[in-house]
C-alpha cells in the first residue's frame, strides 16, 4: 500500500469516517448518560423524509437544500415526539416509535412515487452511505497533503463533515460546565438558574446537526452505531466524563478506522477480490469495542465499581 | 382497482397476502399492546434490526450447502435465530454492565444492523446472476411473491394469532400491575420471555410484507392508538389488534392496487392515519375532547364571573359573558339582568359568601380543597351542613 495508491482512495474516506463519528459520538455521551441514547436512532430515519422533500423542491441532489431538509425533519420529528407525549401522556420511547416510522414510511412512498430514476436517491444509500466513493482525485500522494491546489479537490463531504465535528466539538467545550451540571443533576443546575430545558433542546438540536452533516456523508447506519457505541463503550471504562468523553472519541476514530480498513482491505487479506460495506464493517467494529468494554472494562459494573478518587 | 383488492379479486397472492397481513397486524397490535403497557416498545428495535445477519447467513449458508438461497423458510429461520442472539444481548448489556435498557437497544440494533450489511455486500460479490433480493427485507415488498412465500406469510400470521389468543390473560395481568401479577402466583419473567418471543415471531413473519425497519410500527403504533379509546389492559390489547388488523388488510390492499405503493409503508402509514385520528378524536383522552372540556371551562367562568356582577350591581363589558348569559335567558343583550338572572346572581353570591366561610373554619377544611370559584355549594354539602354554614354566616343580605 503505498502513498499513490492510498491517499487518493483511502485518506478521504477514513478522514471522513473519523470526523463523522466524533461529531456523533461527542453529543452521544450526554445522550446516553441523559437516558436519550435512542435518539439518534430516530433522528437518522426522519433525516430521509427530509432528504426526499428538498429533492422534490429542488428538483437536484444539492447538498445544501438536502441538509436543510433534513434539519427540518429533524425538528419537526422532535416537535411532534413532544406533541405526543404530553398531548396524549404516552411514554417518549413509544411516542418516539410511532412518530419516527411514520415519517421513515412517508420518505419511502415520496421516493417511489417520485421520479428519481436520473438521481442517485435511494433508501440503500440513505441507509448505508457511501463511504467508499469518497475519494480524493487530485492527489497524488502524500506530498498532496501539503499542496494547496489539490486539497481544495477534496470531496465536498469532507468539508461539511469537518466543520460539523468543528462546531460540535466548540460547543460542547464553551457549554462544557452547564452541560455537565444539567445532565447529572438537572434539579441542582435549574436552582443555580441555568435554563436546564434549553440546554436539553440545545444538546438534541447539535445532535441532529451532527447526525445530518454526518448522513450525508456516511450513511444512517453509521450515525446510530457512533451515537451510541463509543460513549456506552466508554462509560464502562470511567466514573469521570471527561475521560468518558476522550475514551468515546478514541473509541470512534479506532471504530472509523479499523472498519474501513477491514471492509476495504480485509477481503483481500483472506483471498476475496471484493471490498465489502464500509458502513457496515465500522458499525460492526464499535459493537466489537463496546462488547470488550462491556467484558472488560474496569466500570462495567452499576455496583462494585472502583470509586472516583 | 382499489375495490377489487378490497374485495380479494387480484389474485391468489395478494388475497393471501392481504389475509396474512390483516392476521399479522391484529397479533402485531396486541402482542405490542403489553410490550408498550411494560414500557419496553423500543425493544421490538433492536429485535428487527437484529435479523439482518440472520438472513445474511442463512443464504450464505444455503448457497454454501447447494441450496436456493432465496429460499424462505430457510432465510425467516436465520433471522429468527439472529433476532434471539440480538434479544439475548439487549438483556446481556442491561443485566451485566451498568448500561441503560435503551441504550443497549440502539447498541445491539446498529452493531446487529451493520453486520447484516456486510454480510449483504459479501452476498452482492458472491457470484452473477444470483440477484438476491435480500434488500426486499428492509422494506418489505409482495411483488412479484411466490405462491408457497404468500401461503408461509398467512399460516405464520394465524399462527402467531393463535398463540397470542393462548396467552393473552396472563400478559394482561402482567401488563396491568406487575407487582398484582406476580402476587398472584404468575410467574413475571417468563411472561415476559413469552412476550419477547411473540414480537420474535411477529418480526419474522412480517419480514417479507413489511420489512425489518418498519415492522416495530405494526408493534408501536395500533397500541398507542388504542390506549387513547380505553384505560382497560385487556381492552387496550382488543382494540389494538383491530386497529393492527384494519391497517394490515387496508395497507396492503391499497399497496396491490397500483404501483409504486410499496406494501410496508403504506401498512405502517395507514395505522399512523388511525393513530391521529384517536389522538385528535378520542372521548376523554383525545384532543378535540380536552379543547371542548376547555371551552366548558371557560363558558361557566364567564357565567359565573357575569352573575356576580349582577349580583353587585356592577356593569358587564365582556361581550362573550352577555351572549352566554343572554342564551341561559339570565340578562337581556344590553347586559340588563333578567329575574332570573337576578334571583341567580344572587344565588351566586350568597353561595361565594358561603365558601367565605367554609374556607375559614376548620371543621369545613376537606370541603374548602374543593373550592374553585366555580360550583354551587349544595354539590359538594348536604343541607344541614349548608343550613350550618348560613348560621355562622348570619341573616342573607338584601342583594336586590
Amino acid at each position: 500500500m503505498t502513498g499513490a495508491d492510498f491517499v487518493p482512495l483511502s485518506l478521504a474516506p477514513i478522514l471522513i469516517g473519523v470526523l463523522a463519528a466524533v461529531a456523533c459520538a461527542l453529543p452521544g455521551n450526554f445522550l446516553l448518560l441523559r437516558g436519550q441514547a435512542l435518539i439518534g436512532d430516530a433522528i437518522s430515519h426522519v433525516v430521509l423524509p427530509g432528504i426526499v422533500v428538498a429533492f422534490l423542491f429542488t428538483g437536484a441532489v444539492a447538498a445544501l437544500p438536502m441538509m436543510a431538509g433534513a434539519a427540518g425533519a429533524a425538528i419537526v420529528a422532535v416537535v411532534l415526539i413532544e406533541a405526543i407525549r404530553r398531548l396524549g401522556r404516552i411514554e417518549a420511547g413509544a411516542a418516539m416509535g410511532v412518530v419516527f416510522t411514520a415519517m421513515f414510511a412517508g420518505g419511502v412512498l415520496l421516493l417511489e412515487q417520485s421520479d428519481t430514476s436520473n438521481v442517485h436517491l435511494d433508501v440503500e444509500h440513505a441507509l448505508f452511505g457511501n463511504l467508499e466513493s469518497l475519494i480524493w482525485l487530485d492527489a497524488t500522494g502524500w506530498a498532496s497533503l501539503t499542496d494547496a491546489s489539490a486539497l481544495a479537490g477534496l470531496p465536498p463531504e469532507f468539508f461539511r463533515v469537518a466543520s460539523a465535528a468543528l462546531a460540535i466539538s466548540v460547543l460542547t467545550w464553551v457549554f462544557w460546565r452547564p452541560l455537565k451540571l444539567s445532565t447529572f443533576d438537572e434539579a441542582f443546575a435549574a436552582t443555580l438558574g441555568l435554563p436546564v430545558s434549553w440546554i436539553g433542546i440545545g444538546l438534541v438540536i447539535a445532535a441532529a446537526l451532527a447526525a445530518v452533516a454526518a448522513f450525508d456523508a456516511v450513511g444512517s447506519i453509521i450515525v446510530i452505531a457512533m451515537f451510541i457505541c463509543p460513549p456506552a463503550a466508554a462509560r464502562l471504562m470511567t466514573n469521570h466524563l471527561e475521560r468518558q468523553v476522550a475514551w468515546s472519541i478514541l473509541f470512534a476514530v479506532l471504530s472509523a478506522v479499523l472498519g474501513y480498513v477491514l471492509a476495504g482491505y480485509g477481503p483481500l487479506w483472506i483471498g476475496g477480490s471484493d471490498a465489502v460495506s464500509a458502513a457496515g464493517m465500522i458499525a460492526t467494529v464499535s459493537g466489537l469495542l463496546l462488547a470488550l468494554a462491556a467484558w472488560f472494562g474496569p466500570c462495567r459494573k452499576r455496583s462494585g465499581a472502583p470509586q472516583a478518587r | 382497482m382499489l375495490w377489487d383488492a378490497l374485495t380479494f379479486q387480484l389474485g391468489y397472492n395478494a388475497t393471501l397476502v392481504a389475509i396474512g397481513a390483516a392476521l399479522l397486524g391484529l397479533s402485531a397490535g396486541a402482542t405490542g399492546t403489553f410490550l408498550f403497557l411494560r414500557k419496553r416498545a423500543l425493544v421490538s428495535d433492536a429485535i428487527s434490526h437484529a435479523t439482518l445477519p440472520g438472513v445474511g447467513l442463512a443464504f450464505i449458508l444455503m448457497v454454501a450447502f447447494g441450496g436456493e438461497g432465496r429460499n424462505l423458510p430457510g432465510l425467516l429461520l436465520g433471522s429468527a435465530v439472529s433476532a434471539g442472539l440480538g434479544l439475548l444481548g439487549v438483556s446481556w448489556l442491561t443485566r451485566h454492565t451498568r448500561l441503560g435498557e435503551d441504550a443497549a437497544i440502539g447498541a445491539i440494533l446498529s452493531v446487529f444492523f451493520g453486520a447484516g450489511i456486510v454480510l449483504l455486500t459479501v452476498i452482492q460479490t458472491m457470484g452473477a446472476g444470483r440477484q438476491a433480493g435480500l434488500e426486499d427485507f428492509l422494506l418489505g415488498s409482495t411483488a412479484g411473491m411466490l405462491y408457497s412465500d404468500a401461503v408461509l406469510i398467512t399460516v405464520g400470521g394465524a399462527l402467531v394469532l393463535a398463540l397470542v389468543g393462548l396467552l393473552h390473560r396472563p400478559m394482561v395481568l402482567v401488563a396491568f400491575d406487575a407487582d398484582y401479577a406476580a402476587s398472584a402466583g404468575v410467574n413475571t419473567a417468563r411472561v415476559d420471555i413469552a412476550i419477547m418471543g411473540l414480537v420474535m415471531a411477529i418480526t419474522v413473519v412480517g419480514l417479507k410484507v413489511v420489512g425489518l425497519i418498519l415492522i416495530i410500527a405494526l408493534l408501536i403504533i395500533p397500541a398507542v392508538a388504542a390506549r387513547f379509546w380505553t384505560n382497560s389492559a385487556g381492552a387496550v390489547a382488543l382494540v389494538a389488534g383491530a386497529i393492527g388488523g384494519v391497517s394490515g388488510y387496508l395497507g396492503s390492499a391499497i399497496s396491490a392496487s397500483a404501483p409504486g405503493l410499496p406494501t410496508g409503508p403504506i401498512i405502517v402509514l395507514t395505522a399512523f392515519t388511525i393513530f391521529v385520528g384517536s389522538l385528535l378524536l378520542a372521548p376523554e383522552r383525545g384532543v378535540m375532547a380536552a379543547i371542548l372540556r376547555h371551552f366548558a371551562f371557560q363558558r361557566r367562568v364567564h357565567v359565573r364571573q357575569g352573575l356576580l356582577a349582577i349580583a353587585q350591581g356592577q356593569a358587564i363589558y365582556e361581550q362573550l359573558t352577555i351572549r352566554l348569559l343572554v342564551r341561559a335567558g339570565l340578562a337581556r343583550p344590553d347586559g340588563v339582568a333578567t329575574d332570573l338572572g337576578r334571583s341567580r346572581a344572587a344565588k351566586a353570591l350568597r353561595d361565594e359568601a358561603r365558601w367565605e366561610v367554609v374556607r375559614r373554619h376548620e371543621a369545613f377544611s376537606g370541603t374548602a380543597a374543593l373550592y374553585d370559584g366555580l360550583r354551587e355549594i349544595e354539590t359538594v354539602l348536604t343541607p344541614d351542613q349548608v343550613a350550618e354554614v348560613d348560621m355562622l354566616l348570619g341573616a342573607p343580605e338584601s342583594t336586590a
